[in-house]
């Protein structure tokens, strides 16, 4: 792999790089033929982030043709390549990232003004092709808006606030703080913002929904798309089903995955009917409002990997989420066995080193109903809230 | 119980944020109380908030286009309201480019202070943000906690220097001690001191002048007209208290000025043109 990206490019790709840290802590870098993919999730898996640069994007693309390289590396390092933006801005000229073969690191080199060299040998671990499952081009709702637009709507909520609901009808969108719970409801203030279709480049509902999101991942997209001028847009079908925030240009795309709340148990009720066969979850309070209805459906298919060996080829699931707690590996390794009773073929598939695409795992809808359960959910959501701190002291 | 008003002023809106602002350094939560002509922000000294008190006072006619209000009652005609002015801060800073900012007394989930402000856009419909602040409506037996401070019996009032000076002064002092000792004379001498077991620091303040205070204002004339020029009354206030009142110092008061009671009480007066602002730190042994 020998990637080299010249002039204000480099900026894009440093601005995306900051934008993929503030969703997870790893960096998933894959170069495809059809172009460099740089990819993020967070612990809880709930936010998912992707950018792809297209060939066109590089000044010079050249990737491994014998073999598909793919590799996870910590993104605070990758950052650290383009720490400062306005230096980079004014000095760096090119950026090269090469594959070290021998030492098995990948190269960052920066040739700024005045013949200056500046050389990062990263490590990285071999992983999985991280792929989230979604398909933008089905959904209902549709968006499309500058990114002053965004900017402009999310700079009236406090940095604290977690998550927002939008909601739309034919002609507007409403964008309000979401309160958990109704107790906190009298102490919180509730800011609402409603915004005419005719502000939007592209305004087009098909379901007048409401679906409720994280705002910090909108808000790491928004420092993209405003260093590039990129117009963001919107996809989102119904509560429970993610919504997907996307950039694009000729030679780039970047796609944001966010889970959203399903708040409604009718909604959550459908969703787990049409996306697999899980029964409903019980109609316990925090099940139908807790933190796994924001999961996202991932897709951590595992290509054939040649020589390399690592924990990759090993048999379990646990490989494919080797980053995530404990209990929640747990989890889906349960989950896992109870398809083995529903679909017989996936049992073969969990015994055999796992050589192909071999499960989706709809994180959200892995609640079994068994009663012993019931109390096991809690822990599992402080795991899963907790990834909120661990980007604080990112930030 | 109705109250709604309307600013479409720029420069009033900025200003009303800037007040909100400097009161919300200062409180976490406040009484507001709503007269037909004036706003007053509130805090009385309990223990809970260090003993400090603060009294706000605003025309509503310098700052709101259109202003109404219907009290409790035509005897009461008061709104008494208990608000955290952190959240007017902020809610009025988003929209300070805003071509109107309604401020409403609602009901919705819970009493509310609805601020409604609408956005220039460059589309034909403008934005409309509106923000719903929880506020808890005081009943009217517990509305005479929150009357205007008297004037205490003051030893020396003396006019305070320039904020940003004072405001540079205790910051650099609170990173050595936790109490200041304010002390003033009525030769137009402050001096602010800290006094810990390895370092002692005075910053000395001359020809601040004296405000001359009225004969009805105070007893404090009479008893500080036989007073010692020379002699300082001085008062040891918790230092973070001071700060606060000088970090949250966005206005440009025309006046400020201090007036210490010996060894009891710092009370500090900024004056506007239509507004005045009046806290009190009590001191510590």
């Amino acid at each position: 792999m020998d990637c080299v990206v010249t002039g204000g490019n480099v900026k894009v790709l440093a601005k995306a790089v900051h934008s993929l840290s503030r969703i997870g802590d790893d960096l998933y870098v894959e170069p495809q033929k059809d172009g460099l993919a740089l990819r993020s999730v967070n612990s809880s898996r709930s936010a998912y982030a992707c950018f792809l640069f297209a060939p066109l994007f590089f000044s010079r693309y050249t990737i491994p043709s014998s073999y598909a390289f793919r590799c996870k590396m910590a993104i605070k390092s990758v950052q650290a390549v383009f720490r400062s933006l306005v230096s980079l801005e004014k000095t760096v000229e090119k950026c090269r990232i090469e594959l070290d073969d021998q030492k098995n690191r990948l190269t960052f080199t920066l040739h700024c003004k005045h013949g200056l060299l500046k050389t990062h040998n990263l490590s990285f671990q071999d992983s999985e092709s991280l792929q989230a499952v979604f398909d933008k081009d089905s959904c209902g709702n549709v968006f499309r808006a500058q990114p002053r637009l965004l900017v402009d709507t999310v700079v009236h909520f406090p940095p604290s606030l977690e998550e927002v609901t939008v909601s739309v009808s034919d002609d507007r969108m409403w964008v309000r703080n979401h309160v958990e719970d109704e107790a906190e409801q009298s102490k919180a203030m509730l800011t609402e913002l409603c915004l005419a279709a005719d502000e939007f480049d592209h305004f087009a509902v098909q379901a007048q929904n409401r679906i409720t999101f994280c705002l910090k991942e909108l808000r790491s997209l928004l420092v993209f798309a405003e260093s590039t001028g990129l117009p963001i847009s919107m996809y989102f079908d119904e509560p429970g089903s993610p919504v997907v925030l996307s950039v694009t240009d000729s030679v780039l795309e970047g796609n944001f995955v966010l889970a959203t709340l399903s708040d409604d148990p009718n909604h959550c009720k459908d969703n787990n009917r049409r996306t697999c066969t899980q029964p409903p979850p019980p109609p316990d309070d925090f099940m139908n409002d807790d933190m796994d209805s924001y999961l996202i459906a991932m897709d951590t298919s595992i290509a054939p990997v040649p020589s390399t060996t690592g924990p990759s080829t090993s048999p379990l699931v646990a490989s494919t989420c080797s980053k995530q707690p404990a209990a929640v590996s747990h989890r889906s390794r349960k989950r896992n066995e109870e398809e083995k009773g529903k679909e017989g073929d996936r049992t073969a598939d969990l015994n055999r080193p796992p050589d192909k695409k071999f499960c989706s795992l709809f994180f959200g809808s892995v609640l079994p109903p068994s009663p012993q359960m019931s109390t096991q959910p809690i822990t599992h959501q402080n795991v899963l809230a907790s990834d909120s701190e661990d980007d604080t002291c990112m930030e | 119980m109705k109250f709604r008003g309307k600013i479409v002023d720029i420069a009033c809106l900025n200003h009303f944020s800037r007040v909100i602002t400097t009161i919300s350094k200062l409180t976490k939560t406040c009484i507001l109380r709503l007269t037909p002509d004036n706003l007053f922000f509130v805090l009385c000294g309990k223990v809970a908030n260090g003993g400090v008190s603060m009294w706000c006072e605003l025309s509503q006619a310098n700052f709101f286009d259109e202003y109404q209000m219907e009290g409790m009652n035509p005897e009461d005609n008061e709104i008494c309201l208990e608000v955290a002015p952190e959240n007017m801060s902020r809610a009025l800073k988003t929209v300070q480019n805003a071509k109107v900012v309604k401020v409403k007394l609602t009901k919705k989930h819970c009493p509310c202070l609805t601020i409604v402000a609408e956005l220039p856009t460059l589309s034909s419909v403008s934005r409309v943000v509106t923000h719903d602040i929880p506020v808890d409506v005081i009943p009217r037996r517990l509305w005479h906690e929150f009357k205007e401070p008297t004037v205490p019996d003051f030893d020396v009032s003396i006019y305070l220097p320039p904020l940003k000076t004072m405001k540079n002064v205790v910051d650099r002092m609170k990173n050595l001690s936790n109490f200041l000792v304010i002390e003033a004379n009525l030769n137009g001498e402050m001096n602010l001191k800290i006094e810990t077991d390895l370092v002692s620091v005075t910053t000395h303040f001359k020809d601040l002048g004296n405000p001359p205070w009225g004969d009805g204002a105070s007893q404090g004339s009479s008893s500080s007209q036989s007073r010692d020029p020379e002699a300082m009354a001085e008062a040891r206030v918790d230092i973070r208290r001071l700060q606060q009142f000088l970090m949250g110092q966005q206005v440009n008061p025309s006046k400020a000025m201090c007036n210490i009671v010996h060894e009891k009480v710092v009370h500090l007066i900024l004056l506007h043109d239509d507004m005045s602002l009046q806290y009190f730190i009590p001191a510590v042994v």
